[in-house]
């Protein structure tokens, strides 16, 4: 699942509430260099919404894909600079 | 482009040459009057201390600067406390004056009461993994958030700098404030 979009490193943020996947989204994607995509798995159904508009609104990143599966929902923010 | 134009004289209108001349103009004013940093700024002030109105301006300010807005937030009278770090872990949540609360004032005032509801919210934090105000405090600070307290505050209620968490700023008064929102692109007053 996570081969679709290579991948560096993924973000665990399952039970944890707004503003927490934003801000540890933001946290994790400053630690990757440019190109590399970050997963993010959240269980907070806000992450959908938000993650989106952070990514919109934010220099440097972009939004991949988001997937809502089995509880989770998956993020893919790529650091494009 | 073809776009209809309206129904104005044609002879009125100013020529290519003039309306470049016009756009240089008023691009170079513009960069006369725009900082040449673009960062994006908030300033909020924050007034309040009970445990429900701490969190508002908590998660905008980590929000905002996941956004990557520079943030200062200025905390004022009751507002300092969700800076005191021993005091911000054990803010309070009145039972009286909210119509929301499922006791009826009249109960709500019994003594005690303020410690109950105070503990069903801390609860419901608990039990949906909410994170807390020194959570958010601590995280809002790693990100770059500047808290700022302010300084007739500390001495009306009598604290110590020591007593803040680390990195807040003190020293500051209104006039930092009214700086800090007026170069903002957002300000808020909770």
């Amino acid at each position: 699942m996570t081969s679709e979009f290579n991948t560096a490193e993924t973000l665990d943020v399952k039970g944890e509430s707004c503003p927490m996947p934003v801000v540890k989204t933001k946290s994790a994607i400053d630690d990757l260099d440019a190109g590399e995509v970050l997963e993010v798995l959240a269980t907070d159904p806000g992450s959908m919404s938000d993650i989106d508009g952070w990514a919109a609104g934010t220099e440097g990143v972009e939004l991949l894909g988001q997937k809502e599966g089995d509880d989770v929902y998956r993020h893919y923010v790529r650091r494009t600079e | 482009m073809s776009t209809d134009t309206p129904d104005s004289s044609a002879d009125e209108l100013p020529s290519r040459a003039e309306l470049a001349a016009r756009v240089e103009e008023l691009e170079q004013s513009l960069a006369e009057v725009s900082p040449e940093d673009d960062t994006k700024k908030m300033s909020i002030i924050a007034t309040k201390g009970t445990l429900d109105m701490a969190y508002p301006p908590l998660i905008l300010a980590s929000t905002a600067a996941a956004f990557g807005y520079e943030v200062t937030v200025f905390h004022t009278f009751w507002g300092l406390e969700i800076l005191h770090e021993e005091h911000s872990k054990n803010l309070k949540l009145s039972s009286v004056g909210n119509p929301n609360m499922p006791v009826p004032n009249v109960v709500g005032a019994l003594p005690g009461m303020d410690r109950v509801t105070t503990k069903m919210m801390e609860r419901r934090i608990d039990d949906n993994d909410t994170a807390t105000i020194e959570e958010l405090v601590e995280t809002s600070l790693e990100m770059g958030v500047e808290f700022q307290a302010c300084q007739m505050t500390i001495d009306l209620l009598e604290y110590d700098e020591d007593e803040f968490y680390d990195g807040v700023t003190t020293g500051v008064g209104a006039a930092t404030a009214l700086q800090d929102m007026a170069d903002a692109d957002i300000q808020l007053l909770v």
